[in-house]
């Protein structure tokens, strides 16, 4: 914590000049950092949604053929441009795994924890460039494996991005439990460490190297989250780990942990004594955490991004807090609300309904707080505080039907639909993508010293914003007609016939939604170039890190840290003339502190 | 292979891109630094109008959605427990449209009545003890009333009660197909494992079991009206999820265990065809297939059937890659047409002795019959 540990530790770092490994490839800076793993959380995120739009055309114009897909999947998955039902699979499950892991908790988690972490506490940078750095590469490690993974003979991993034994067990069950299995796992397990090393990191820096006045109670929104976040990481990943690595076990070494009493292709297999249900219980463990992993940080974003363009301060800052805190504990003892038909003892389903239910309470004192901030501000309507706002409206409509599948004796009937994937779309998928493009656009000047362009920005939130509505909103009407989700085609029913149409509507609005992202990549790639250049602090924020010089230095700031002497939402203040107090500025002598 | 070469090459020009970076970074020196891309008055006029409009949007998206696809919804439930599930879920989706109209009026109404002004001053207003209270301590008396009705309808649902009188049924689950096994006249299954599989035993029951002796096997579920069927569900290979949504019934069919769920079917399949929605919904299902299967016959190929109503047991749990098609019948019967049919199928070991006889000798079955119970034998033994 003290400022002149740091200031020798700045000092050390001017003796030499960083060529170009040291200062792009392997920086321990945590701002280049940031930047590397947002792009490759966008380069992720590019293939996983494109693999969201060849499997939405063949559900809307099932078995029909596209030069699209034999020019992208290749003869042998895609014979005469027809989508082979194994790589349909694979598609969903890759798609589930990039999206969840790589775009939404490394590509969201990671960059924005990095780059704003030492930035807002007023540190000089992680308590550990080193291991911040190998947390990197490890994901990167990962992030190629994984992308090998879908060259490999007999295809990519397709049991599932929850990856089920005895299917994701048994090459001889589906084609993709073979080598692509294998690989899913190693580059799963890859990813653990890696997002453990970025936790640990971020736990003790936020503990140790807040500066001068910089108390817990001063953090900014996004800090808590952050934090919070990386410590639901810490206690739920390792258990995801362990069900990884125990079924590599059982793949590799003959183990039977989730294995028993199995008859297939002809004979009867050795395994004796495992349970299936005992691998949900250690998936589901880290896989509903996982949810708040990704939503927290969005969450945390949007709150920062909404009280400074609101130009009031954060309605609540520590009901904001504590619910952050309730979702925390919440997320640890819900898990099983996955698993309610999974034969578990019904009165665990009862237990575990009552503790899910518990935290549409937290959740909906986050989102009336936000409603509250908005009411009489001065809202400057920047692309950044659109995505927040429609983090927030995107938030409420896929939250709300958490009501629903939370409730034991209703997901009976839609557990599995297609009700459930666009309930969690949109509570975490879409809301978790409006925060990462929210922060994108709010930070960008931060990260690049330039500007995005404000017309491209409304043009993509705007579109975005239609197509998410647009897909999520009608596929609610085909989850409670009772479609099962993971259906290569549903033509074997008559029955879903007249779901078809809807499936073409949400397919357009996909194509769409996904095609106009394009505008997001441009505006992204060239501004980084040729954006306008920015002002030191462009949207008259607060927090300390838009004290830092524009270019960037190792070590953030060149003389002493700032010390900081008032909480970070200091907008508007009766006392000030500015509509913005940065937390650096003293209180003025007599100035009474307005909040709680 | 050459899709991975043409990767690393993307890589490789990434990393270059990146390079250029530097460049970029000495040409920054003496541009410019000022305000157009922060948004101004009438950017926030625009945005704040458009907000306003997509709260419009989401109203009538909500209303067209309701009216066009509102019929798709699964109603009627044909089970005895489905009415109780169903009304707690209507009295779920009253309370979710009511929050939803509200937070999302007040979220995008805000969004365009404060949208930024030159000489607007903001509120500051940093918290309310009372409002926390209010918002917090609503959800949470009604979320206390949903859990009660909740957890009061699923201990009904699925705390089967054995001394109930009930049908036992198992329903058996491989790649990719469905299977039931009645219990016969003892109403008690026989015991099976995988590892009895042998033949026409496809489902593994244990032949010298005295409970197995009057178990029937068959590849379509017949069940009665107005009786309740307790259904025990296993699996041979992978996890499978026996799921009949008209009868709001789901349970996972685990290997090496097994799961039940009970249920009473108030509907025979004929009555159920009968429903006036149902009529109307085979008749555009119908409508559908007739213009597919015009366009089917103008290409010189098969026409679709026409499509009459019946229950189903669908897999919804991925189960391969044929997961898409593993689906069983569901014939709901009166009691009297259930027993006639059931009293016309062999049992198993009946079955069983008849595959095994060799035909054309005579007096062979009782030489056979013996033989089955000692392959029977050794394989129990082998398991031991």
């Amino acid at each position: 914590m003290s400022a002149e540990g740091h200031e020798q530790g700045h000092e050390h770092e001017h003796h030499h000049k960083d060529t170009f490994i040291t200062k792009y490839i392997f920086s321990i800076d945590h701002k280049m950092i940031a930047k590397q793993y947002l792009i490759t959380g966008i380069v992720m995120g590019i293939v996983g949604v494109m693999m969201s739009m060849l499997f939405r055309m063949q559900l809307a114009w099932p078995e029909q053929s596209f030069k699209i897909f034999n020019i992208l999947l290749g003869d042998k998955w895609a014979p005469n441009g027809v989508m082979a039902n194994d790589i349909y699979l694979a598609l969903v499950t890759i798609h589930g795994t990039i999206m969840v892991f790589f775009v939404l908790t490394a590509g969201l988690s990671g960059t924005f924890s990095n780059l704003l972490i030492p930035l807002q506490i007023g540190a000089r940078d992680m308590a550990s460039g080193f291991l911040n750095m190998i947390s990197y590469w490890l994901f990167f490690l990962s992030s190629v494996l994984m992308l090998c993974s879908l060259f490999v003979e007999s295809g990519p991993a397709n049991a599932g991005w929850t990856i089920y034994p005895p299917l994701s067990a048994l090459p001889q069950a589906i084609s993709g439990s073979g080598a692509g299995m294998t690989l899913w796992l190693v580059s799963m397990a890859i990813f653990i460490a890696a997002s453990l090393m970025g936790s640990l990191n971020y736990i003790v820096t936020v503990i140790n190297l807040r500066t001068k006045g910089m108390t817990m109670t001063r953090l900014p929104l996004t800090i808590w989250a952050f934090f919070v976040t990386a410590i639901i990481g810490v206690v739920s990943f390792p258990v995801l780990l362990s069900a990884a690595l125990l079924l590599i076990f059982d793949r590799s070494f003959g183990t039977s942990f989730f294995l028993s009493d199995i008859y297939i292709a002809g004979e009867v297999l050795h395994y004796q004594g495992g349970s299936p249900v005992l691998f949900e219980h250690l998936f589901w463990f880290l896989g509903h955490p996982e949810v708040y992993i990704v939503i927290l940080p969005a969450l945390g974003i949007t709150s920062e991004i909404i009280a400074t363009n609101s130009r009031k301060p954060i309605f609540g800052y520590r009901a904001m807090i504590m619910s952050i805190l309730a979702i925390a504990f919440l997320s640890t003892i819900v898990w099983g609300h996955h698993m309610f038909i999974s034969g578990m003892n019904p009165f665990l389903g009862s237990v575990f309904t009552f503790t899910t239910l518990l935290i549409a309470i937290p959740s909906a004192v986050k989102a009336f707080n936000y409603i509250t901030t908005l009411w009489k501000g001065n809202l400057q309507l920047n692309p950044a505080m659109l995505f927040s706002i429609g983090l927030v409206s995107t938030f409420i409509t896929g939250g709300l039907t958490g009501i629903i599948l939370g409730d034991s004796t209703l997901d009976i009937n839609v557990h599995d639909t297609y009700f459930v994937v666009a309930h969690f779309h949109l509570v975490m998928g879409i809301s978790a993508l409006y925060g990462m493009f929210a922060g994108i656009y709010h930070w960008f000047p931060k990260m690049f010293g330039r500007m995005l362009n404000k017309n491209l920005g409304y043009v993509h939130f705007w579109v975005t914003a239609v197509c998410a509505y647009g897909v999520f909103f009608p596929m609610h009407f085909i989850g409670l007609a009772g479609l099962p989700r993971r259906y290569y085609t549903n033509t074997n029913f008559p029955l879903f016939d007249d779901l078809q149409n809807v499936n073409v509507l949400i397919t357009t609005f996909a194509l769409i939604g996904g095609v106009f992202q394009l505008v997001f990549l441009y505006n992204f790639f060239s501004s980084i170039f040729y954006g306008k250049k920015a002002v030191q602090n462009p949207w008259r924020s607060n927090t300390l890190e838009w004290t830092a010089p524009m270019e960037h230095i190792h070590g953030n700031w060149p003389g002493e840290i700032p010390e900081v002497h008032r909480w970070p939402y200091d907008y508007s203040n009766p006392g000030h003339d500015e509509d913005f107090v940065p937390q650096n500025v003293p209180m003025k002598e007599g100035e009474e502190i307005l909040h709680h | 292979m050459t899709s991975l070469l043409v990767i690393i090459i993307l890589v490789l020009l990434a990393i270059a891109l990146w390079q250029l970076t530097k460049i970029f970074d000495l040409t920054q020196v003496g541009e410019e630094a000022d305000n157009s891309q922060i948004a101004n008055d009438s950017d926030n006029n625009t945005q704040g109008y458009l907000m306003f409009g997509f709260l419009a949007f989401i109203y009538i998206f909500t209303i067209y959605g309701l009216f066009t696809w509102g019929h798709l919804v699964l109603h009627t439930p044909a089970s005895a427990h489905g009415g109780e599930l169903d009304t707690l879920m209507n009295v779920s989706w009253v309370l979710i449209f009511i929050v939803q109209a509200i937070t999302q009026v007040l979220l995008h109404y805000f969004a365009f009545k404060y949208r930024g002004k030159k000489d607007q001053k903001a509120l500051f207003f940093s918290d309310s003890t009372k409002l926390e209270v209010l918002w917090s301590g609503i959800p949470a008396v009604v979320l206390a009333v949903l859990i009660l009705f909740g957890l009061y309808a699923w201990t009904n649902i699925m705390f089967i009660d054995d001394n109930d009188d009930t049908i036992v049924v198992e329903v058996y689950a491989q790649q990719f197909k469905w299977t039931a096994r009645y219990s016969g006249a003892d109403n008690v299954l026989g015991k099976a494992n995988v590892r009895l599989i042998e033949g026409i035993n496809t489902l593994g029951v244990d032949l010298s079991d005295p409970n197995a002796q009057d178990d029937i096997v068959v590849s379509e579920l017949h069940i009665p009206k107005g009786k309740k069927i307790h259904f025990k569900f296993r699996s041979q290979d992978v996890l499978h999820s026996a799921y009949f949504p008209y009868f709001r019934a789901q349970m996972n069919c685990v290997p090496g265990m097994v799961t039940e769920f009970a249920f009473e079917p108030i509907y025979t399949t004929e009555e159920y065809r009968q429903l006036p929605y149902m009529v109307e919904k085979v008749a555009t299902i119908n409508a559908i297939r007739a213009k597919k299967s015009a366009e089917l016959v103008a290409k010189g190929e098969a026409a679709l059937d026409s499509y009459t109503f019946d229950y189903l047991l669908l897999c919804n749990k991925i189960c391969g890659a044929s997961h898409y098609n593993m689906q069983m019948k569901v014939v709901v019967d009166t009691p009297e047409e259930y027993k006639k049919w059931l009293s016309e199928k062999a049992t198993l070991v009946q079955e069983v002795k008849a595959a095994n006889a060799p035909k054309p000798v005579e007096g062979g079955l009782e030489k056979d019959s013996t033989k089955a119970q000692d392959t029977a034998a050794v394989v129990k033994m082998a398991m031991k």
